[in-house]
């Protein structure tokens, strides 16, 4: 109270006009404090949590010993960069990266809208429940689960993709699929989309419901076919949100996720599962090079940022709903 | 909840129509299968003799059936108390953080509150940055909170994407619930408690469920904060650890026997069993929650 006080006396100086601006702002915030007790609180936690780690970035800008203090930290400017862009493991796992974001990304629309679309031709509605609920089993059991079931199914003992691939004759023996580089991000893909088909279509599924059913009548009696509807009425009813998705999905491109690559990753197939954030991991925890990790945050977060914000400027242009 | 916008004539089908229906249920159907079967195969070998299991050939129902590996993993001190950590950051993560994220939610959807901008805007640029891996990890070292069972909590007290679709459900209530209530002169916390909490309840149960399933899934902080401090592990970082070791050895599980009680428990049939353990609870609820997610995903899904 004493200090709200002080500020109100100290601006008396000030034109009339703000101080009348000033003293009703803090009159109100007054009146509102049970307001400011429910949000300050953890405004000052994200202060700390989320903008104090901020600060740590100057740490890609020296040469940073833990032991010493700031002050005592060698500062060597853009450094830790040039070394990071002429290094050849970067531009690998920047390789990596970018190949598993596109094989994702591709993966992932086709066949998420797909199996919207099939969905939303099933008539028997208690059987595409029960499809539905099982479709969204996978989103929820953590990775490490996942990647369990993941080496288990392509195990070379009596793991079922060499069983089934086995009996149809497709190989002659078991391959030991986790153990070879070029199948890696392969792997990738079809476990992402195993793991999340489901869950991304519920976001088509509601567009689907706002499709006005005449559109289907008339097109019946015109004597439309089942692909016809589905090309000209319903794809066209979800192109804004395939349109939106895609374009928030661009701004991501450099968030390939962590845990599966990490968890599958092994000696192996290393040089096509490390990626970026495996990379900045390895930097700075196994290694101990806190300058370089950091480095390569900075890289990841600074380069998100521009492609949100393009991805942003792109969909306004398109004359989509800004995103945020 | 599941409607069909095609209208639903009984008229005949087509050859092709039908053959479209015939291809289409089989692929669901096996989609199912593909689904499924991993989980089912994982149950049935934590159900049989490990030393059985060796010899292959399990997949949907357990040869020798038995409680063995159920038995053997539970008497595990390191698993057992793994499983009350990560019942308890799950518990107590999702209250703190549910009930903190819509008090939040429910200041910023006030039109008349004075930091309304300020709070909206501080937190939701923090979806746009991170300090990274290492920062973090120097703050809490700072924060002493490296060997602590807080380092599972602290840092998600509240939840931005949590704030934000809850702040757009109350948004949605008709003005006059939390007009009425004023009238009555409740102040804005006993508004907040007696009205808005328990009319947000469908969104807050998305949430809690987003949230809960998030602390019971994760490993990477135990790894990162306290993998010196096994009292600190959860269950699903001793699963990471187990399939990390059997990722050296390339295969998915090794001939020789863990002594168990009467009979022997292998690797392979611990990991099964321990995979069981670490997703069943999940399995078990996420079908009750079914439309109150469908629903929150909708509402915060594209907006942001």
């Amino acid at each position: 109270m004493l200090k709200n006080v002080e500020v109100e006396s100290s601006v008396g100086r000030v034109p009339p006009a703000r101080k009348a601006g000033l003293s009703l702002f803090l009159s109100r915030l007054v009146k509102q404090r049970t307001l400011v007790f429910m949000s300050v609180p953890f405004i000052l936690w994200l202060f700390l949590f989320k903008y104090v780690p901020l600060w740590g970035w100057t740490i890609a800008f020296q040469n940073f010993k833990p032991a010493k203090s700031f002050g005592e930290q060698q500062w060597v400017g853009w450094k830790q960069f040039e070394f990071m862009f002429s290094d050849d493991r970067f531009l690998q796992v920047m390789r990596n990266t970018l190949a598993m974001s596109l094989i994702n990304f591709v993966l992932g629309f086709a066949t998420a809208i797909t199996l919207a679309i099939l969905l939303n031709e099933l008539r028997a509605v208690a059987f595409k429940r029960v499809v539905q609920t099982i479709s969204y089993l996978p989103h929820f059991i953590s990775w490490v689960v996942a990647a369990t079931i993941i080496q288990t199914a392509l195990s070379t003992d009596g793991g079922i993709v060499n069983e089934v691939l086995l009996a149809l004759g497709l190989i002659q023996e078991p391959v030991l699929w986790l153990g070879v580089g070029k199948y890696f991000w392969g792997i990738m893909g079809v476990s992402e989309v195993w793991k999340n088909v489901g869950w991304n279509t519920i976001i088509y599924l509601a567009a689907l419901t706002t499709i006005d059913p005449s559109q289907y009548e008339a097109a019946e009696i015109d004597g439309a076919g089942r692909f016809q509807k589905i090309w000209h009425i319903t794809l066209p009813g979800i192109r804004p949100v395939i349109v939106i998705l895609m374009i928030i999905n661009l701004g991501q491109i450099l968030e390939t996720g962590f845990e599966p690559q990490y968890l599958l990753g092994n000696g192996p197939n290393l040089d096509y599962s490390e990626n970026l954030e495996i990379f900045i991991l390895k930097y700075g925890m196994n290694l101990g090079n806190y300058s370089l990790s950091v480095a390569a945050g900075i890289f990841k977060t600074v380069v998100s940022i521009v492609l949100l914000f393009g991805a942003n400027h792109l969909a306004k242009r398109m004359g989509q709903d800004r995103l945020f | 909840m599941a409607k069909t916008n095609q209208p639903n004539y009984k008229i005949k089908l087509s050859v092709g129509d039908r053959a479209f229906d015939i291809a289409n249920y089989t692929f669901m159907v096996l989609l199912m299968i593909v689904t499924v079967y991993p989980f089912v195969n994982m149950l049935a070998v934590s159900l049989n003799d490990g030393m059985d299991s060796v010899k292959g050939g399990i997949h949907i129902w357990p040869r020798v059936l038995t409680w063995d590996n159920y038995e053997y993993v539970f008497k595990q001190a390191t698993i057992l108390h793994a499983t009350f950590i990560s019942i308890s950051r799950t518990v107590l993560g999702t209250l703190i953080s549910t009930f903190c994220s819509a008090m939040v939610a429910y200041t910023i959807s006030r039109p008349d509150f004075v930091l309304r901008k300020f709070v909206t805007l501080a937190f939701v640029l923090t979806m746009y940055f991170n300090g990274g891996l290492i920062p973090n990890f120097l703050l809490m070292r700072e924060l002493d909170l490296l060997g602590s069972f807080w380092v599972y909590i602290v840092p998600g007290i509240v939840g931005v994407f949590n704030i934000i679709v809850i702040r757009s459900f109350i948004e949605q209530l008709p003005d006059g619930i939390l007009e009425s209530a004023r009238i009555d002169g409740a102040g804005e916390f006993t508004t907040f408690m007696r009205v808005v909490l328990p009319l947000t309840m469908p969104v807050l149960a998305t949430t809690s469920l987003f949230t809960a399933v998030y602390h019971w899934n994760s490993w990477f902080d135990v790894f990162l904060y306290n993998s010196s401090h096994i009292e600190l592990s959860t269950l699903q970082y001793e699963l990471m650890k187990m399939l990390q070791n059997s990722n050296a050895t390339g295969t998915s599980g090794s001939m020789d026997g863990m002594g168990g009680t009467a009979s022997f428990v292998t690797p392979t049939s611990v990991r099964a069993t321990m995979t069981i353990v670490a997703s069943l609870p999940i399995i078990m609820v996420y079908p009750f929650l079914q439309r109150y997610f469908v629903k929150g995903m909708t509402l915060g899904g594209v907006k942001g």
